[in-house]
Formats: C-alpha cells, structure tokens, sequence
C-alpha cells in the first residue's frame, strides 16, 4: 500500500532541482515519438541544440519568442497567486496590441521617448480594461472568471477582424486586414544589429523584477497573496478582499496587453489577426512551470521558447512534424507538476506485515 | 467488570527517528464495556489507534482481537483489511463519507462487489434497519449526505460500521463537532450500543462527558499510559493531574467591579435564512472588566451574532455602540479601529492563512501599522522581531517563524491567534469557541489570556457551546435561544440547560 503526506518542508533543492530534472525527463521522453517518427534521435537533438544556440540568429530568434512569454507567463503569475483564474491574456494581448496602434500610427506625433511610453502605457491600459470587466463581474455578481476571460478572447478575436477591416485597417494595405504600421517613432528599438530581438525583451525582464519585489516585499503583494492563499481569513483579517482582486486583475492585464504592444511594436511593426499563437494561453504553461514566481517565469519562458524555437529547426532539417515541439511543451509540463508533488508530499510504502 | 476481554493490546511501542510515539502501551477492552483514552494532543492516540487499525506497523508488541466467538487471536498487524474483517470499526474526527452519495450508499460503500445486482439492497437496508431499531441510531438513507446535519452524518458513520459487523468501534472525539443536545443522544445511543455487546473505544478532551459516559478510563501522556482509572473512582482533578502530569491550578477568577459600557447593542435585529443566521432585536452590553459568556445550542444565532460584533456582516436594524460610539460600518478594519478583537470561531479557515508564514500571520491585522510598513513595503526586520518576542510571550511552538503557520498544531495556531489579538489591547474581545478541540494546556492558556484581558479592564463576549467553560470563566451568563438572548439569573447549571433547550424562559 502506498501513503502519501505532506513534507514538512520542500527542500531547497528539491524546488530548484525538480523544473530541471522535469525539462530533462520530457526530453528524454520526446525520444520516444521522434523515434517512431523514424529519427535519429542524436541527430534530431542536435538540431535542436543549434536551432537555439548555434548562431547569434538562432539564440535572438528564441530570446524574441520568448519575450511575450515573459509578459503572459507574468500575468497568469500575478492573477492566479490572488486565485484569480484569467484564462483571457490572449484577449488581453490583442486589445494592448489594439490600442498600440491606435495611439502608434500617426495620431501622436512625438519623439520617440515620449511616444513610446505612451504606447505602452495605453497597451497597458487595454489589456488591464480587459481583465478589469471580468473580474468586476466576479467580485459583484460571482461571475465564474474562468468562463468570462475565456469567451472574451474570441469575442475580442472578433472585434479585432472588424476593427482590422474597419477603422484600424491600413487604407494602403490593398484590403488587407491589417492596420497602418507603428511610426518610426514609436518603434521599440532593437538589441543587436541585424537581428529581430528588440527592447521588448529589457521591458519584459524589468517587469518580472519588478513583480517579483511587489509580490515578496510590498504589502500589495501580501494582500495579494493573503487574498489567494485563504481569502475568509484575509477578509476577517481586515484585507480589502475585492479591492485587492480588483488590482491583481489590472495588473495581470495590464501585463498582458504589454505583451501584445512588444510584438506590435518591437517585431512586427503592424496589427495582423495572426499577432500571436496563443501567447496567451501558452503564458499559463509557462507561469505553472515557473510555480508561480515571477523570476522562474522568465527561465520558464527561455525553456519553452527554446523547445518551440529549437523544434521549429528540428522539424525542418530532419523532416519531423514541428508538433513535436508542443508534444516537449506538455511533457514537461506534466512532468514538473509531477515533480512538484512529489517534492512537497512524500510518497510511503506501507508494509503490509507478514502476509 | 467481568465480561470477557475483547482486545488486548500487548506493550505495542511505536518510535518515528527518534521520538517514540508510544512507549509499551498496553490496553484490555472488555465486551460491552466504554473505554475512554484520554491524552493532550501529541500524547500518542492516534498513533496507538493507527496501529490498532493496520495503519502503522508497531516496533514491538502485538495485539489479540477475540473472534465472534469469543476466543482471542493474534492481528495481523499492518493490515488495515485484517482489523476490518476482526469486526473494529472506527468513525473518525473528519468524516469519510461522499457527500453527493445517499447514506444508504455510502453506508454500503466498500461492502457491495463491483458485479452486484441492486436487490441486494433491500436485505441490505433491511439489515440497517435492524440495526437502527436496535440502537436508536437514526438517519434517513435516502437522503444525500450532503444534505445531513452533523449529527446525522457522525450516526452515518456508526452504521456504517455496525452494518460491517463491528463488535469494537472506536470514536475519535465524537463530540468536538456536536451540539450538546446532540451529544447527549450519542450516547444514549452509546448506551443501547453497548447492551447489545459492543464495546467502544472513545477518545475525548471533554472531561465531564468521559466521567458520565464511560466506564473506564486510560491516560497516555508522552507516549506513555500513566493511568488507568474505573470512571467511579475518578473526579476531574485526578484526571487532569494524570494527563498533564501535576495540578493544574484552574486560573483564580478574582471578583471584579464592572466599569464602563465597552459595547453595547440596541434592538439588533439579522434577517437570516435559518435560525442560525437570525438574531430578533438583540439587547446586550458587556461592561469592562467583565466575562460575559453566550451559552446556546449551536445554531441558535451565535454566529450571527459573532459575524456582526467581528465587523464580517451588517445587522439590518438596530444600534451598536463600543466604548460609547456608534458603528456606522461593519467591516473588519472598523471594528479593529474601534478596539474590538476577535477570536473567530473556525481558527483554521478565518484565522490564519497556512500558506503565509506565522510571522506574516502574526501581522496580518495591522498591515497598515507604519511599524510594519513604509511607503507600502513591509519591514521585515521588525516583522521578524515581533513574532520573535510574540512567539515568546504567548509560547507558540513549532518549527520556527519562517515556517508556515498550517504546520503549526491546533493549539499553537489559538496562541497566534491570541497574540494577534491581544498585543493591541483591545477594548472588547470576541471570543467564538476559544477553546473548541484544545487540549487542556491550551485551553487552560485561553482562559488565563482571557482572566488577564478582564483584569486589563476589556470587555469579553465569550460565546461557547461548553458550558462548563463558561460557568468557569463569566461573571454574567446569557442563554440565546432561537436568536433571542435571555439573562441567566444564577450558574445553576440545570436551569442553563433547561434555557438553552427553550424552556423556563422567563
């Protein structure tokens, strides 16, 4: 018979090790498919390895797929330590992305210092309106939030068509559905010369530093936290429990529509109904794998970013199925949550005595 | 007591690294007879009843159940199937049953073959019922149990395990989740169970219900048994000294003279869905200096009540006043502002958050002190320093400040309670169940905390199920009955009773 109880406390090394042996046992596991795929497995890996860094190309390649991981990986961080559940950053990263370019193309004139906090300030504003609406329905009327945000992403997916072949549409984009580009102005300024990574990324890590000190060190992250963890005591305790989620949401929203104004603004230059592959939801993975914490959310989302990255390259130079990279993605995820049960239970044998 | 020797538990010693659980206890259980185990938390209950139960294999030591017949045999030990089939039966604290299940199902549950037709179930119901006659246990089968109150799930429980057979049935504190009406019909039940042959192993903190109900008793303190005792020749002082091991001195209550009004509450009226929710026009004032206790059958408006007094609700009609102001908001940061502070009454879900560590917990009520924060960041230093000197003052033990408070036990968690509480010196202290489920050195740590609060000069509102305790601790004693407060004229402990059950009100 097997027992299982809580270890009283999860060993440092456990809660480093277990991401790392986790990412290393779904490698290892991924062996599998790409076998039956008919590859050969050192070689596939390889291509991997240098699909991420085997160039200057390959490793800005990753470390701009990776950038609005950050920013979605964040923001299901900071909802869900409230037990905020926002399913809805891809929705969230549209309307950032929506208002980027409605401030971005040409309604603003200014220097570039001034107009790009403008546009981040307003993706900003978007994305947090978009959080904020559901979770105003939940601390008013109990309005499951999990459904809320979840069905606002294809509406907002929706409205964006129709802005895209309306009002945000590009007049010299010959029928497009794609806004006007972002002006040069409002252009976050790339990393390295030639290459696509762009200041999204600084943004991006200056925003998990940040979350990180307010989650640990300010009050607004005890509340945060108290409110998550068991909101009747923090209620009885005298902690503004609407309020405290009220700004969680904002700030995961806000988080969100960040994400959509760095690919707007720093990659792509324009708004297409293709921004992102579900960004959003891929934040989700990457926030569980990170175990909440804003600093693992940044390794979380290299490592994901590499698998996609590193299987993209894969795929291609030895004619494997690129799903393959979401196949490494839900290993791994499985198997960090696996390890992260086993390091904070631990798992008996019971004896079962002489029979 | 002659009857036949049932179960013999022989020397079982159980050590975990270095800290022995239970040290060569050994226990006789006679047919028909009620034995109660007594012990502070940590003194190895359940640790001996895991063994019993198969749960934990013993170091050293062996235990003889008898058969149906009444020859003894070894148990397999280890084996919880084993203990099962030799017809023990236990109901735990927390109940095991599936709450969208009937109690007919969940009392079949275990027993039925997955490949069993359903007409089985009229001979099995027909055998409940039996059982029910029997016993006086009653339930309704039908219902879902999450539809049950308390006391209909813990006879759930009972029946389930008679209806396996049970000839030993061992009850872990069956009375901590029971108002004491229902207590009361327990063991009546008891009572007719025991008649009929069975023999009850009974687990309790509550010394009154183990010296009327049993018919001996054993005391484990550190592992050890260090008493066994017939009920007739036991009274409550030689039990309390057996289980913590020297007198306790229950805490002299000097007479006091009331000072000023520190809460006051005029024609208060809640409009609740059940009687549990629902004060009528409550009038109240509680004096400095002063205990008063709420003695009640649970469910008769003490929790709303509380829920008002804690700032968590709004009565719909009437004034409160504390220290002669009027509350114009109930909500939890104004009843602090005001000097009230409370105890609330599940300390588990409304008194700390276990994933937060006790020094976070220690300071959860004051966030907006600017000792603990400056512009909006949290001083850890002297975050950490005051639950050094507060773990210190009120003796929370456990593994550390850092550590999450859901480590802490159930006592330690009612001592950070506690000097949350009382390090602000509040004027008016609620106090909801206080000491529910303690153990005697904890709640004995309640009371003393309470003493000292009233010779402080606060306010105490001490809403208790346990009379006892309030008989012990109040100047004044107040019955609530149907969400209607009367004043009790006298501690006589039989009129009490009788207003608590809606009688002789006057």
């Amino acid at each position: 018979m097997l027992r299982i109880e809580p270890r009283e406390a999860p060993s440092r090394w456990w809660t480093l090790g277990v991401p790392v042996i986790s990412a290393l046992l779904a490698l290892l596991l991924a062996a599998i498919p790409l076998a039956a795929a008919g590859a050969n497995i050192v070689e596939a890996y390889k291509q991997m390895f240098n699909g991420i860094f085997g160039s200057v190309f390959a490793f800005t390649e990753m470390l701009t797929r990776a950038t609005p991981l950050i920013f979605t990986g964040l923001a299901a961080t900071m909802a869900f330590r409230a037990k905020l559940w926002n399913i809805g950053a891809e929705g969230q990263l549209y309307l950032g992305a929506m208002a980027a370019v409605t401030v971005g193309t040409g309604l603003i004139d200014a220097p570039s210092f001034i107009l790009i906090p403008i546009i981040l300030l307003a993706g900003a504003a978007g994305g947090a309106a978009g959080m904020a609406g559901p979770a105003y329905l939940k601390v008013r009327f109990g309005a499951d939030e999990v459904v809320t945000t979840l069905l606002l992403n294809f509406i907002i997916l929706i409205f964006l068509q129709m802005m895209l072949e309306g009002p945000l549409q590009d007049p010299m984009g010959m029928g497009w559905p794609q806004s006007e580009p972002i002006v040069d102005n409002g252009i976050l300024p790339q990393l390295v010369p030639r290459m696509r990574l762009h200041s999204g990324l600084i943004i991006a890590l200056v925003a998990a530093a940040i979350a990180h000190v307010m989650l640990s060190k300010s009050v607004w992250g005890f509340k945060l936290r108290a409110v998550g963890e068991n909101a009747a005591a923090a209620f009885h305790a005298g902690i503004g429990v609407r309020r405290t989620l009220m700004s969680a949401a904002i700030v995961s929203g806000a988080l969100a529509g960040l994400a959509g104004v760095s690919e707007v603004a720093g990659l792509r230059g324009y708004l297409t109904t293709d921004l992102s592959p579900g960004f959003g939801y891929t934040g989700i993975v990457v926030a569980m794998l990170a175990g909440l914490s804003p600093i693992g959310v940044v390794i979380s989302a290299v490592f994901i970013a590499s698998i996609f990255v590193g299987a993209d390259t894969m795929s291609r130079a030895i004619g494997v199925s690129s799903y393959l990279s979401d196949l490494v993605v839900a290993l791994s995820l499985i198997c960090v949550l696996i390890g992260g049960f086993i390091a904070k239970y631990r798992i008996i044998r019971t004896n079962k005595g002489d029979v | 007591m002659t009857n036949p020797c049932v179960l013999s538990l022989n020397n079982l010693t159980k050590r975990f690294g270095s800290v022995v659980a239970n040290d060569a206890v050994s226990i006789d259980l006679h047919r028909g007879e009620v034995l109660s185990l007594l012990g502070e938390n940590g003194a190895g209950k359940t640790t001996l009843m895991n063994m019993l139960f198969g749960h934990y294999v013993p170091d050293s030591g062996s235990i003889d159940v008898a058969d149906e017949f009444g020859e003894m045999h070894p148990l397999t030990l280890g084996h919880p199937q084993a203990a099962l089939d030799a017809g023990i039966g236990m109901v735990h604290q927390h109940f095991t049953l599936a709450e969208s299940l009937t109690a007919l199902d969940n009392i079949l549950l275990g027993s039925e073959s997955l490949l069993s037709w359903r007409h089985n179930r009229n001979a099995a119901r027909r055998k409940i019922n039996g059982i029910m006659e029997r016993t006086g246990l009653a339930a309704p089968l039908d219902e879902p149990v999450g539809k049950l109150t308390v006391g209909e799930r813990q006879r759930v429980e009972i029946l389930k395990a008679l209806y396996h057979d049970a000839r030993i049935l061992v009850l872990d504190e069956p009375t901590a989740v029971l108002p004491p009406q229902e207590a009361d019909t327990l063991f009546e039940n008891i009572g007719a169970m025991t008649t009929g042959g069975l023999s009850v192993i009974f687990i309790s903190h509550k010394l009154r219900e183990v010296l009327a109900f049993s018919n001996r008793i054993v005391v484990l303190r550190h592992g050890k048994k260090v008493g066994e005792i017939a009920t007739e020749d036991a009274d409550e002082r030689v039990i309390a000294r057996m289980m913590v091991g020297a007198d306790t001195p229950a805490t002299p209550r000097v007479s006091m003279e009331p000072g000023a009004k520190v809460l006051e509450l005029k024609s208060v009226t809640v409009k609740g869905d059940n009687a549990r929710t629902t004060l009528h026009s409550v009038n109240l004032s509680i004096h400095a200096h002063e205990i008063v206790g709420i003695a009640g059958v649970s469910g008769n408006g003490q929790s709303a009540m509380a829920r008002v007094i804690s700032g968590l609700a709004s009565p719909d009609s009437g004034v409160m006043l504390i220290d002669g102001h009027k509350i114009n908001r109930f909500t939890p940061p104004a009843m602090q502002k005001a000097g009230v502070g409370r105890i609330p009454e599940d300390r588990h879900h409304e008194g700390m958050i276990g994933a937060m560590s006790v020094a976070e917990n220690l300071v959860i009520e004051r966030l907006d002190d600017p000792e603990i924060q400056k512009l909006g960041f949290l001083r850890r230093k002297y975050i950490r320093s005051n639950a050094e000197e507060l773990s210190r003052t009120y003796d929370i033990r456990g593994p550390g400040i850092d550590a999450d408070a859901r480590l802490l036990s159930g006592g330690n968690i009612q001592k950070l309670i506690l000097a949350r509480v009382f390090e602000r010196s509040p004027r008016l202290i609620l106090a909801n169940q206080p000491t529910r489920g303690l153990d005697l050195g904890a709640a004995n740590e309640v009371a003393r905390r309470l003493l000292k609060a009233r010779a402080r000069g606060a306010g105490v509102l001490l809403i208790s199920e346990d009379l006892d305790e309030i008989l012990a601790l109040c100047d004044r004693v107040i019955v609530i009955h149907d969400g209607q407060l009367f004043e009790a004229h006298s501690k006589d402990r039989q009129a009490i009773g009788l207003m608590m059950a809606g009688e002789n009100i006057c």
